[in-house]
């Protein structure tokens, strides 16, 4: 526990913390990116580019060997993955282009081929003479044990750019992500947006495989942004909150691998990115479970609200104890039953709105069938002005409520 | 798309033609001359000329399936085309876009998507916000005069997916608003929207139209198009004709582009006189 502690505080040493800020780093830039993509609906292409990563680095690895260099340098190994990474990205978009293939089916296809050369390669440098040291293992699940300085200070420098890019180009991402076709027509250059978006992709990819490793990135770009998602409405601010559950994700992550010797560095980031999901998924405000829930409660309440209104309106007596208890809350009765002023007032406006529904109703016939105009809220909220207009004409009294 | 960069095209009758307009005539709105769109190797649309007249507003009318949509979006660069030139007040697409404001099918997105009314009416601006895309407070003050011309303005700050579809539709106006153009294209605007949208959204386009703007609908409701529009197209895979509603929108040229899709009774009820062909077969609704 304490070793957690020290390791959150950044206390481990300074090589330690700085590989802490670089996957904090990274997981930010990481769940931006992310928000695009998925937005974009395309959030398994990531999966094909993160898989087709490992037969560049093996071929790296060997050719770097050959040459007589060190394999295991980490900016050679980057390459090597960004360049078959590449190749399958291609590759994906070629086959939905030219064959009746669907995106899935191509994503599946070049995910197993590449991942399955890459698991022959590193088999082949494992015989190698010098293949038992490589230690490519690491960059399945990712592992930060005995990283350089260097090292870290590429991946923070990476994930730094990547979200400087992310900050340019958020606009006409999302404006592709909402609707290609508009945004053409309005000047976004789509297929170079679309571009753009998956060479961060592959750049986040590339970046994080030394810290989340290749089979597991893939959950470091989704699952912020499905996270996000739950808190705000707003695209940019999706693209925030993901930034700042990924970086939180990085960072603890990356601080409870060095907590306990041999623990790798993937799944751990990963446990705690969904660890947030599950918290995002129960209790944000925007569309979580727990206030769904109770948004259902003040829909029910609103209906018998409704309900007692207007047998208020039409002086029938309330019997329902849920409406009677409603009703007294709100003041609109008093404790013996008798109705009040404000009980009045709203009863008569509850009587006019039910009848104005009533005709949006038949006006508006595909929003009543979507239920849409049941009538619950005050119809301001839910017709613009001029359509009231319309209606009142229609109801023939034209006064003001 | 290769199609609008060529000087020249080869149209499917093979006969080259020059893509430059005729010298006599002024730069039109929008021209379009041998267009042929096809999936595979059924045409969509085939060697269609469309020469739309300036200050105009036209219905693009034509059965299920005749192409209205997607020559459209052909003209846009959306759906490539496999021949044909468009030329926008005279020069090509490519150079124009500034001036069109295209309006999609409500139907085209996903309406869950994270964005509020005011975020999608912004997106017209596109075109004049910087690199970084900062909105500036003259740049809100845009967004909040288009939502007020649509009647949207107090739903500015509401997520999209809980606007009605004729809301949606007022949204998507708005935004071509923004973009402040003097072509606008619009694909179906009155489809499945409720009556006070539709004066809404004719409301809008007239006043357009009004100001010397050029409106081109593809529409589907016949017994509104002498209403709303001065200009008729009707196409079905080929051109049918166009021109004036009042000379172009005849019982003659409805029964060319529909065929027996279109009842003599149904015409008869637009008020256009008798059938030539009183014989036609196969009753369908007028609204498809």
């Amino acid at each position: 526990m304490t070793a957690l502690i020290d390791a959150l505080l950044l206390r481990n040493g300074y090589n330690a913390a700085l590989v802490a800020i670089g996957a904090a780093v990274l997981g930010a830039s990481a769940g931006a990116t992310g928000t695009f993509l998925v937005l974009r609906k395309r959030a398994l292409v990531s999966d094909a580019v993160s898989h087709a990563t490992l037969p560049g680095i093996c071929l790296a690895f060997i050719a770097m060997t050959a040459l007589g260099g060190d394999g295991r340098n980490l900016a050679g190994l980057m390459l090597g993955s960004a360049a078959t990474a590449g190749l399958g990205l291609v590759l994906v978009e070629w086959i939905t282009r030219r064959t009746r293939l669907a995106e899935d089916a191509a994503i599946g296809a070049v995910l197993s081929v590449f991942f399955g050369f890459g698991v022959v390669l590193l088999t082949v440098i494992q015989n190698l003479p010098t293949g038992k040291q490589a230690g490519l293992q690491g960059f399945l699940l990712g592992s930060t044990a005995g990283m350089l300085y260097s090292e870290a200070l590429l991946i923070a420098f990476g994930g730094a750019l990547a979200a400087a890019a992310i900050l340019v180009l958020r606009r006409p991402m999302t404006m592709v992500a909402f609707d290609p076709g508009y945004a053409a027509t309005a000047g976004v250059p789509v297929r170079t947006v679309d571009l753009a978006m998956m060479g961060l992709v592959m750049a986040i990819t590339v970046i994080g495989l030394k810290i989340v490793g290749l089979v597991l990135i893939v959950a470091l770009l989704i699952i912020p942004a499905v996270a996000a998602r739950f808190w705000t409405e707003r695209s940019g601010h999706v693209a925030a909150i993901a930034a700042a559950i990924g970086g939180l994700s990085g960072y603890v992550g990356v601080a409870l691998s060095a907590s306990a010797p041999k623990l790798p560095t993937g799944p751990m980031v990963v446990l705690t990115c969904f660890a947030l999901f599950v918290i995002s998924l129960l209790m944000a405000p925007a569309r979580g479970i727990l206030a769904r829930a109770l948004r259902h409660r003040r829909f029910q309440i609103a209906v018998h609200r409704r309900q007692g209104l207007l047998a208020l309106a039409h002086g029938e007596p309330v019997i329902e104890p849920l409406t009677l208890r409603i009703l007294r809350r709100a003041g609109l009765i008093r404790a013996d039953g008798v109705v009040t002023e404000a009980g009045r007032a709203q009863a008569a406006k509850a009587l006019i709105d039910a009848r104005r529904y009533e005709i949006a109703r038949r006006m508006h016939h595909e929003e009543a069938i979507a239920g849409r105009l049941v009538g619950l809220e005050p119809i301001e909220t839910v017709l613009t002005p001029d359509e009231i207009r319309v209606i009142d004409q229609r109801l023939g009294v034209p006064r003001s409520v | 798309m290769a199609a609008r960069q060529a000087p020249t095209l080869a149209a499917s009758d093979g006969i080259t033609r020059s893509a430059a307009p005729d010298a006599e005539t002024a730069p039109g709105p929008l021209a379009i001359r041998g267009m042929t769109i096809a999936y595979g190797e059924k045409p969509a649309v085939f060697s269609v000329d469309m020469s739309i007249t300036p200050g105009s507003m036209t219905a693009i009318i034509g059965p299920n399936g005749a192409g209205k949509s997607t020559l459209l979006k052909a003209a846009l660069g959306i759906v490539p085309a496999l021949s044909g030139t468009v030329t926008v007040f005279g020069r090509p697409i490519g150079e124009m876009g500034r001036r069109i404001a295209y309006v999609p099918q409500r139907a085209s997105v996903d309406w869950d998507f994270p964005a509020r009314v005011q975020d999608v009416v912004a997106m017209g601006l596109y075109r004049e916000l910087g690199l970084l895309g900062w909105m500036r407070p003259r740049d809100r003050e845009r967004v909040r005069d288009c939502l007020e011309r649509v009647h949207m303005a107090a739903f500015a700050g509401r997520q999209i997916g809980q606007l009605s579809g004729g809301q949606q539709q007022r949204v998507f106006l708005a935004r071509a608003l923004a973009q402040d153009a003097d072509l606008y294209l619009l694909d179906e605007p009155f489809a499945g929207v409720d009556a006070a949208t539709e004066a809404a959204i004719i409301g809008v386009l007239t006043a357009l139209r009004d100001a010397g703007r050029t409106i081109v609908c593809v529409h589907h409701d016949l017994s509104t198009v002498s209403a709303y529009f001065d200009h008729v197209f009707m196409i079905n895979v080929s051109r049918i004709a166009e021109g004036p509603v009042a000379t172009t929108f005849t019982a003659a040229n409805l029964q060319a582009t529909y065929g027996g899709r279109l009842l003599a009774a149904q015409i008869r009820d637009l008020g256009l006189g008798d059938v030539p062909r009183p014989d036609a077969p196969c009753p369908a609704p007028l609204r498809s």
